[in-house]
C-alpha cells in the first residue's frame, strides 16, 4: 500500500519542482517556477473552468435526479414488483464500463442517429446536428452523458436513506395538516442531510478526477472545449512528454481533492456521532 | 412516501416512473438492437428498433476473431485473479482485524478515503515508471496489483464488519475441539459469511472488469489489452463498424449484467455500503 500510494505521490510532488523530470537524468531543481508558468497558462485556466462547470452541473444533477428517482422508487403508490423492476432499470446505466457508455452515446449522437431523430419531433433539430464536434454544446453534452451514467449510485444511496426515515414522522406531520411539499422540506430533506452532504462531496471528488468518459467521447476537443484537468494532465504527460508540467497540474488537482476529502472525513465522523 | 394519496398524484408519479425508465433504459435497448442490425442499416432513416437485417452476424464476427476473443480472455483472467486474491487476502486481514486488537477500523476507513481522494491520473506518471522498473509493464501482474490496491481496502473493511457480527465463541468452540484458528476461519466463519463475500466479490469483479485508465497506460500490446480498451480500439481500427462495436459492448457488459440481475440484492447492498466506484 505504502509502495503503491505514498511513494508515487511523493514522486509527483517532487517532479513538480524540477525541470525535465523523468526525461533527463540530471533534472534541475527549479522551485516554484513550474507553478508560476502554469498559472500564466491560459490552457490551464480553460481546463479549470471546464472542470468546474462539469463538476458543478454533474453533482447538482446527480443529486436532484437521484432524489426524484429515489422518491419514485420509495412511493407507496406502486406495488413491490413494479418498484423492483423499475429499480433494476434505473440502476442499469451505472453498471456499464466507460468505453461502452462512450461508444453507445457516440452512436446515438451521430448525425442521422437516433437522438436527432427523436428530437426532430420536439423541435427543429436537424438530422445532421453534430453534438460532440460543436464547441458550444460539446461540454453540455458531456455533462449530460456523465449525468446519465452516474446518477444511479446517488439514487441508491438516497433510497437507502429514505427507507431509514421513520414513518411516524410523516404520520404526525399529516395529522398536523402538513402538505406533502411541506413534509418533504421539513422532514425528508433534514433527515437526509448527512447523506446528501456525504454523497455530494464524494461525487465532487470523483467527477473532479473523471477521465474515461470524456477522453473517449471527445478527447478534450473540439478545440479544447471539453478539456478537463484530468485530460490536460494526460495530454501533457503522455502526448507532450512534459512530465514536470504534468506533475505540477497533478499536484494542484491532488491538493484540491485532498482538501475535499478531509471535509468528507470530518462529515462522516460527525454523521456517526 | 410523502403524503398525497389522490389519484392525480398517482398518475403523475406513474408518468414520471415511465419517463425515468425510458431515460435510463432506452440507450441500452438501442445498443442491444443495434448489435443485431447490419452495419449499413444502423443509420437508416427513420430508425427502427428491429429491422429486416436482424441477425447474429456481428456477434459471430466478434467471437470468431481471435484478437477480440483475447480481450475477453484477458479481462476474465485479470478480473478473476483480482477477485480471488482480494477475497483471500481480504478475509485473512479482516479476520486479524476482527479477532485481534488493531487500530484497524479507523485506519482502513481513512485508507479507503485516501484511495478515493487521489486522482488516478495523478498516480499515473510515477506509477508508470515504477511498473516499468519492476519489469511488470505490459503484464497481467501490473493490472492485478493495481486493482488489488483499489479493491482491498473496501473488502477488508466490509469483511471486518461482517466478522465482527459473528460471535467469538464460534472460534473458541472449534479450538476447544482441537482445531486451529486457521480451521475456525475457513470451516466456520467463511461459510457463514458467504452473503458478504458474494457482495464484495461482485463489487471487486465489476471494478476490475470495467477499469479503463490503468489498463490503457499499463498495457501496450493487443494481446494484453482488456475488454474496455478493446472496445475503444475498435473505434480507431475499423471504419466505424458500429454493429460490431455494439455487439462487443453487449458481450463486454454481459458478465456484470448477469451478476447484477441475479444478485441484485447483494449488489445494491454493496453499492450503498460502499462509497466505492468502478
Amino acid at each position: 500500500m505504502i509502495i503503491f500510494l505514498v511513494i508515487p505521490i511523493c514522486m509527483v510532488i517532487g517532479y513538480s519542482f524540477v525541470d525535465n523530470a523523468v526525461v533527463s537524468h540530471t533534472p534541475k531543481f527549479v522551485g516554484f517556477a513550474n507553478y508560476v508558468e502554469l498559472f500564466k497558462d491560459t490552457k490551464f485556466w480553460n481546463a479549470c473552468s471546464n472542470t468546474i462547470i462539469f463538476v458543478v452541473v454533474s453533482v447538482v444533477a446527480h443529486i436532484v435526479l437521484g432524489m426524484i428517482f429515489a422518491l419514485l422508487l420509495n412511493s407507496n403508490h406502486f406495488t413491490g414488483k413494479t418498484k423492483t423492476f423499475a429499480r433494476v432499470i434505473y440502476i442499469l446505466p451505472w453498471i456499464f464500463t466507460a468505453s461502452v457508455v462512450a461508444i453507445l452515446w457516440k452512436l446515438m449522437l451521430q448525425p442521422g442517429g437516433i437522438v436527432n431523430y427523436l428530437l426532430s419531433f420536439l423541435s427543429n433539430v436537424s438530422k445532421n446536428t453534430e453534438w460532440l464536434s460543436n464547441k458550444h454544446i460539446a461540454l453540455a453534452v458531456i455533462c449530460f452523458i456523465n449525468i446519465w451514467c452516474g446518477y444511479p449510485f446517488y439514487m441508491v444511496s438516497i433510497l437507502a436513506g429514505l427507507q431509514g426515515i421513520r414513518e411516524d414522522l410523516y404520520e404526525s406531520a399529516a395529522l398536523d395538516g402538513a402538505t406533502s411539499s411541506k413534509a418533504f422540506f421539513h422532514i425528508t430533506i433534514p433527515q437526509l442531510r448527512p447523506i446528501l452532504i456525504s454523497i455530494a462531496m464524494l461525487d465532487f471528488i470523483w467527477t473532479l478526477q473523471s477521465f474515461n468518459v470524456v477522453w473517449m467521447l471527445t478527447g478534450g476537443g473540439p478545440v479544447n472545449a471539453t478539456e478537463t484537468l484530468s485530460i490536460y494532465i494526460y495530454k501533457l504527460a503522455f502526448q507532450k512528454v512534459d512530465y514536470s508540467m504534468a506533475s505540477t497540474v497533478a499536484t494542484v488537482l491532488l491538493v484540491v481533492c485532498v482538501i475535499v476529502a478531509i471535509f468528507y472525513v470530518k462529515q462522516q465522523k460527525k454523521a456517526r456521532e | 412516501m410523502v403524503g398525497g394519496h389522490s389519484k392525480s398524484t398517482k398518475t403523475l408519479q406513474a408518468i414520471l416512473l415511465v419517463i425515468g425508465g425510458i431515460f435510463a433504459g432506452f440507450p441500452i435497448l438501442w445498443m442491444i438492437c443495434s448489435s443485431f442490425k447490419s452495419n449499413a442499416a444502423i443509420f437508416s432513416w427513420p430508425p427502427k428498433l428491429i429491422d429486416s437485417t436482424f441477425s447474429f452476424h456481428s456477434f459471430t464476427a466478434v467471437l470468431t476473431d481471435a484478437s477480440k476473443v483475447r480481450f475477453f480472455l484477458n479481462s476474465y483472467i485479470v478480473a478473476g485473479c483480482v477477485v480471488i486474491l482480494t477475497l483471500f487476502i481480504g478475509i485473512l486481514a479482516a479476520y486479524a482485524f476482527s479477532r485481534f486488537d488493531f487500530p484497524g477500523k479507523t485506519f482502513f476507513n481513512s485508507l479507503i478515503v485516501s484511495v478515493q481522494a487521489i486522482p488516478p491520473i495523478v498516480l499515473m506518471i510515477p506509477y508508470m515508471s515504477m511498473i516499468v522498473a519492476m519489469k511488470l509493464f505490459n503484464t497481467y501482474w501490473a493490472l492485478i496489483l493495481t486493482y488489488l490496491i483499489i479493491t482491498l481496502p473496501y473488502c477488508i473493511l466490509m469483511m471486518t464488519g461482517y466478522f465482527d457480527t459473528l460471535s467469538k465463541e464460534l472460534d473458541d468452540a472449534v479450538m476447544i475441539d482441537g482445531g486451529s484458528r486457521w480451521k475456525a476461519l475457513w470451516s466456520v466463519l467463511v461459510p457463514i459469511s458467504i452473503p458478504g463475500m458474494v457482495s464484495v466479490g461482485m463489487y471487486t469483479f465489476m471494478q476490475a472488469w470495467n477499469e479503463y485508465l490503468f489498463a490503457l497506460v499499463l498495457t501496450q500490446t493487443n494481446d494484453m489489452r482488456t475488454v474496455p480498451i478493446g472496445i475503444n480500439l475498435l473505434m480507431g481500427q475499423h471504419a466505424y463498424d458500429w454493429s460490431q462495436m455494439m455487439a462487443m459492448s453487449v458481450l463486454g457488459s454481459i458478465p456484470v449484467l448477469i451478476l447484477f440481475v441475479f444478485f441484485q440484492k447483494y449488489f445494491i447492498a454493496g453499492m450503498s455500503a460502499g462509497g466505492v466506484k468502478g
